[in-house]
């Protein structure tokens, strides 16, 4: 029986007003959904099962539409780069000469920016494992900028992790299915990343707002902004990590400063997920120290090593090292950390570890441990008679494996 | 005066006809310009085809079906295209509203007269979208990334006509 031969069937009802209720209904829920918030990029774990399911769909349909565009487009630079071999040859010589110079200065900076991190004690932070993927979908309108990239949780990609071009920062991720992830682009109005201005050092907000230049709201800079300038990653807030690049400021339409951001300097077809989730990650020392420790590598530590005279704290010279008052093995050297009272617990360098300490009784014999020494516990007593290393570290940036030391006698290391 | 039923002749009014199949077409569409393709440097379009789902639906007549469409499909927007949830269905909620209320005035009208009653009624949607998305994320979107999509869509109405077209002298009770 059909609704129409039901007592019911009789009930005129104008098609307009059932149209109108459905309308207030449909009104309600689309409205209940928006206030809920379901879906905050800001928030971990907001992704739905809904986003979800759609993205993974959307993994394979997006992946079989941009196949063939990627293959005319490989096919296009063949056949350009088969006509114009010969000025791009021209070219490419003429930025090689211009990048070897470049590079020249960059490994001498390198060197350096080692050297003195060494000496403040500042701790390198280990290079980040990442991953390359492939952009399958885009969105690009002014409500919403994501990409669908085709790695996801297989890959260990997780929602906060930083998501780069060969050019620059691209976004974050905000949701991961199995084998599918989606970046918040930079652009997108929902999108807020901490930067920095690189010629002046100060903090601002990079606000999306679905163009292609995104905002620069918050300015803190003592020396202003000026188109031109570079903009990296802060770090602030953990986030991102710091330093990767952002793009170049410019003045927008509306008055105001924008970034001409680094990654639109050609199609983010392929990216890196770099597996960044905050800085805890960083901190986390048993999870980034090497499975195996580099063996420490010494001298002859009668060259460089002073003996504490007293137990008590006496600054070193390593000018007055007296040559039979250590013996040639790194023992020695644990054994000054573990020394008490102990004059200098121990110099933290990546190309050169130094310490310089004496047993006060017995010599404990295991390898040295190298434990960090803050910056304040540090006084450079003679900066040229610094440059002997008594221990050396492979490695570039030497990790503790022991907590960090109480505080120490203040002593003086050479460096 | 040219009426929209020069477009082809009328067909019965099934829900799969006027309504699910042309959600179907609009979703195939959304996808595929989701395509990450960059022409001499710049992007697909990214029309929301929707929008002309919500103006012809309208038009063609009064129904309790069109409003749950228009939810369904915005809510599948949201998702793809990774924005808040609730945020276009609202916007296609209120041009099917506005329409519904003026939908005597612009039956009939000629081609022009429609086009620019499309247009009228996509600035609307732009317009709720706008002011949802300053609310939700606290900040404007760019007036421009608006202008540009609302071009693209503007230019759909053709798309919006053909399917008024196929369906206007299916049912004229609703005259």
């Amino acid at each position: 029986m059909s609704l129409r031969d039901g007592p019911l069937g009789d009930i005129r009802v104008p098609l307009t007003w059932s149209a109108a209720a459905a309308l207030v209904i449909a009104v309600i829920i689309a409205a209940a959904l928006l206030l809920s918030r379901q879906h905050d990029p800001m928030k971990a774990g907001a992704y739905d099962a809904a986003r979800h399911a759609v993205d993974a769909v959307e993994s394979p349909v997006g992946g079989a539409l941009s196949a063939p565009v990627r293959w005319t487009g490989n096919a296009a630079d063949y056949v350009r780069g088969y006509f114009f071999a010969v000025s791009e040859n021209r070219s490419l010589k003429t930025q090689l000469t211009q990048a070897q110079a470049t590079r020249d200065q960059l490994e001498s900076a390198l060197v350096e920016n080692a050297r003195l991190r060494a000496v403040l004690g500042i701790r390198t932070d280990p290079p980040l494992p990442h991953i390359a993927a492939e952009t399958i979908a885009d969105s690009r309108g002014p409500f919403a900028n994501t990409r669908l990239a085709n790695a996801g949780r297989d890959k260990g990609v997780a929602e906060g992790n930083p998501v780069i071009s060969e050019h620059g920062l691209v976004g974050r991720i905000v949701g991961v299915s199995d084998h599918v992830s989606r970046v918040l682009l930079l652009t997108d109005a929902e999108s807020r990343t901490p930067v920095l201005v690189v010629r002046t050092n100060g903090r601002a907000i990079l606000s999306g707002d679905g163009g292609a230049a995104p905002k620069l709201d918050y300015i803190r800079s003592a020396l202003g902004i000026k188109e031109g300038d570079r903009v990296l990653t802060s770090g602030d807030g953990g986030v991102f990590p710091r330093g990767l690049p952002v793009g170049t400021v410019v003045r927008g339409l509306d008055g105001g400063w924008h970034v001409a951001l680094d990654s639109d300097a050609a199609p983010i077809d392929y990216v890196q997920i770099l597996l960044f989730s905050d800085f805890s990650q960083l901190a986390d020392a048993q999870a980034l120290a090497p499975k195996d420790l580099p063996t420490a590598m010494t001298e002859e530590p009668s060259a460089s090593i002073a003996p504490p005279t007293t137990s008590a704290p006496v600054p070193l010279k390593p000018a007055a090292t007296k040559p039979g008052a250590a013996k040639p093995t790194t023992a020695k050297l644990a054994a000054a950390a573990a020394a008490k009272p102990v004059a200098v617990k121990a110099a933290v360098k990546p190309a050169a570890v130094k310490a310089a300490a004496k047993p006060a009784k017995k010599p404990v014999p295991k390898l040295m441990t190298l434990t960090p020494v803050k910056p304040a516990t540090i006084k450079v007593a003679k900066p040229a008679a610094a440059r002997k290393p008594a221990t050396t570290v492979s490695a570039p940036a030497a990790r503790p494996t022991a907590p960090p030391p109480a505080p120490a006698p203040q002593s003086d290391i050479p460096i | 005066m040219t009426s929209v039923t020069g477009f082809g002749a009328s067909k019965s009014m099934t829900p799969i006809g006027w309504l699910g199949l042309p959600m179907l077409v609009c979703a195939i569409a959304t996808v595929v310009l989701a395509t990450p393709i960059r022409i001499f440097g710049l992007g697909l379009p990214e029309p929301v085809f929707p929008l002309a789902l919500a103006f012809a639906w309208a038009v063609i007549r009064p129904s309790v079906l069109p409003p749950f469409a228009l939810l369904i499909m915005g809510l599948f927007l949201d998702v793809f295209w990774g924005g808040p949830q609730g945020l276009w269905p609202l916007c296609f909620l209120a041009t099917y509203a506005a329409v519904l209320a003026v939908r005597r005035m612009i039956l009939s009208q000629d081609f022009i007269v429609m086009w620019a009653s499309y247009g009228a009624a996509t600035a609307l949607a732009f317009a709720v979208g706008y002011a949802l998305m300053t609310m939700v994320s606290g900040t404007g979107p760019n007036l421009i990334a608006v202008g540009w999509q609302f071009l693209a869509t503007f230019a759909l109405f053709p798309f919006a006509y053909r399917l008024i077209g196929r369906y206007e002298d299916a049912d004229v009770r609703f005259r």
